[in-house]
């Protein structure tokens, strides 16, 4: 598998002797949307903080781009569940250190010109000087997502982004997202709760169950399934469920959850 | 005083604080009214004049007007007295008839410099020493046991070994500035530095940002607020530190002038004084309060 980022054998361990995942293996093509969907304390985030170098594996590696994760890195943007903003600055100089870390070389002007654009993308302009605490919950994740955007990253990694908003912000945000994704084909690794957004938004839908003690003793979580998305790109959310195979998909994804996926962490 | 409490309640609580005022002179004007002219009066009578001389020599006033008289009189100063006092000091706050004769406000300043010298001084060695120590686990605890024995020790109790080595009185006043001014601000800026949220630490990991411009960017505006409120604690205690350190080697200052119209027993000057220090230390806690506005920020 020629892969852009590459996952092999990934494991990770805090209790010995139960790994809260293991053999974890996957990949994801350049320009890919992957969604990864599971119970809590299946090792979700842990997978992701891994992948962006925040944390290392027991065991195992990830590959991007033919080289080894090791640590943070500009090339891996991160979205974080609660949206991480300096409240001491204003949206736009949130942002613009975000764009400074990246380029330091640049002058203000130039700096500030990338912002707007950025701001602008995710509808933030009338507010690009406001502070943090002036700003909605779904403003402050649209930053969030403008920041990780704005560095212009080979990957982005976005952990239960919306997971803190309510359903009408998240749907205007997700429908943002799509746009935003498929105008940069931006290579995209997302945590989902919601079996909705991943079907709107994924191209691969990775199932993932939690560790469990059996009667023939603990078997660590992983990757139970990855799902490829039959649905036609172009996918809009007001028109997802009158799609042929919505519902097979998301019942497919629900008894999973429900049934196999054996929460209780 | 926050800008969002309604007016309506600022107004009545100044009503209130007047009221107050105006209780507290009310008592004080009703005790020290002039009960004992009589005793006055008494006191010259039967007495030749050499025992008159006597007696005024001895600094007993034994005039007929001793109920108004100066701020030596025997009782605790009047209300007026005192005004008299705040009204000739304020008059002329620069006059410098001497060494043991000087202005307020030329007394102030040598107070204020001092203070200023020993914060700034505390200033610099605390907040890169408590960034230092907040960020590594291993200093903290290493420098704890030093921290936790020194802290305690009353800066007065320093003055014998700085006036030893310094030998400058004045030097030692603001090494002992220096001394008790250097703890709260070094544990509040170890304490801000040491809880950053992890968010942004990892905001600035992703970012690949340099360690000095993570400190400069994300750590030290995140311990701000904690910082001034360090400082701000360590200005109110350089404050009343200072005032105790002049009466104890004198020379100039708000304390030593204090020390000083004590030897003179004019209690006035005295009151006068003390009203003055209460004064400067809430503009100095003010300006801090100021300070500490501008760095808060809402999370």
């Amino acid at each position: 598998m020629n892969a852009f980022l590459k996952v092999e054998s990934l494991s990770r361990v805090f209790v010995p002797g139960k790994p809260v995942f293991a053999d974890v293996n996957f990949g994801i093509e350049r320009g890919e949307f992957v969604c990864i969907i599971g119970h809590s304390g299946c090792g979700k985030t842990t997978i992701l903080n891994v992948l962006a170098g925040l944390d290392t594996a027991s065991g195992g590696n990830v590959f991007m781009d033919g080289r080894e994760v090791v640590g943070p890195s500009l090339e891996r943007g991160v979205v974080f569940q609660g949206h991480a903003l300096m409240p001491w600055l204003t949206v736009r100089r949130n942002i613009a250190f975000a764009v400074e870390s990246r380029w330091p070389e640049w002058g203000a002007a130039k700096v500030n010109v990338h912002v707007e654009k950025f701001v602008a993308m995710v509808g933030l302009s009338h507010a690009i000087d406001k502070k943090p605490s002036e700003l909605s919950g779904g403003m402050k994740q649209r930053v969030g997502i403008a920041r990780a955007f704005s560095i212009q990253p080979k990957m982005l990694l976005l952990d239960e982004p919306f997971g803190a908003l309510d359903a009408l912000t998240r749907g205007t945000i997700q429908d943002e997202l799509m746009g935003i994704v498929r105008e940069t084909q931006q290579t995209v690794f997302m945590i989902t709760h919601d079996v909705d957004e991943a079907i709107l938004l994924a191209d691969r839908i990775l199932l993932m169950s939690n560790g469990s003690e059996t009667p023939s003793g603990y078997v660590p979580g992983g990757i139970a399934e990855v799902v490829r998305n039959p649905l036609p790109r172009g996918r809009t959310r007001a028109a997802l469920h009158h799609l042929d195979g919505y519902y097979d998909l998301r019942n497919h994804i629900v008894d999973f959850l429900v049934s196999r996926a054996k929460a209780g962490h | 005083m926050s800008a969002r409490v309604p007016a309506s309640l600022n107004l009545r609580a100044a009503v209130v604080s007047l009221l107050i005022l105006a209780v507290l002179l009310g008592i004080w004007h009703a005790a020290t009214l002039p009960a004992a002219s009589a005793a006055g009066g008494a006191a010259t009578a039967g007495m030749t004049p050499e025992q008159i001389e006597y007696a005024k020599l001895m600094g007993k006033d034994v005039s007929a007007a001793s109920a108004s008289g100066s701020g030596k009189s025997s009782g605790f100063p009047t209300v007026g007295q005192v005004a008299a006092t705040f009204a000739q000091q304020l008059s002329n706050p620069f006059y410098d008839n001497g060494p043991n004769d000087k202005g307020i406000a030329i007394q102030l300043a040598h107070s204020l410099g001092r203070v200023g010298l020993g914060f700034l001084f505390a200033c610099l060695v605390a907040v890169p020493l408590g960034f230092v120590i907040g960020m590594s686990p291993l200093l903290y605890r290493a420098l704890d046991p030093f921290i936790q024995v020194l802290k305690p020790i009353s800066p007065l109790a320093w003055m014998p070994l700085a006036l030893y080595t310094i030998k400058d009185s004045s030097i030692s006043g603001v090494f002992v500035i220096f001394i008790c001014s250097v703890w709260p601000m070094l544990i509040n800026t170890a304490f801000g530095v040491a809880s950053v949220r992890r968010d942004w630490l990892n905001v600035a990991r992703t970012l690949e940002v340099t360690p000095m411009r993570k400190a400069l960017r994300v750590i030290l505006p995140a311990a701000a607020p904690t910082i001034l409120t360090g400082m701000r604690i360590s200005m109110g205690i350089a404050w009343l530190v200072i005032v105790a350190a002049e009466m104890l080697v004198g020379g100039t200052g708000i304390g030593y002038f204090v020390w000083n119209e004590w030897n003179n027993l004019s209690l006035t000057n005295v009151i006068f004084a003390i009203v003055v220090i209460g004064v400067v230390g809430m503009l100095l806690d003010l300006m801090f309060a100021r300070l500490q506005r501008l760095v808060t920020y809402v999370e």
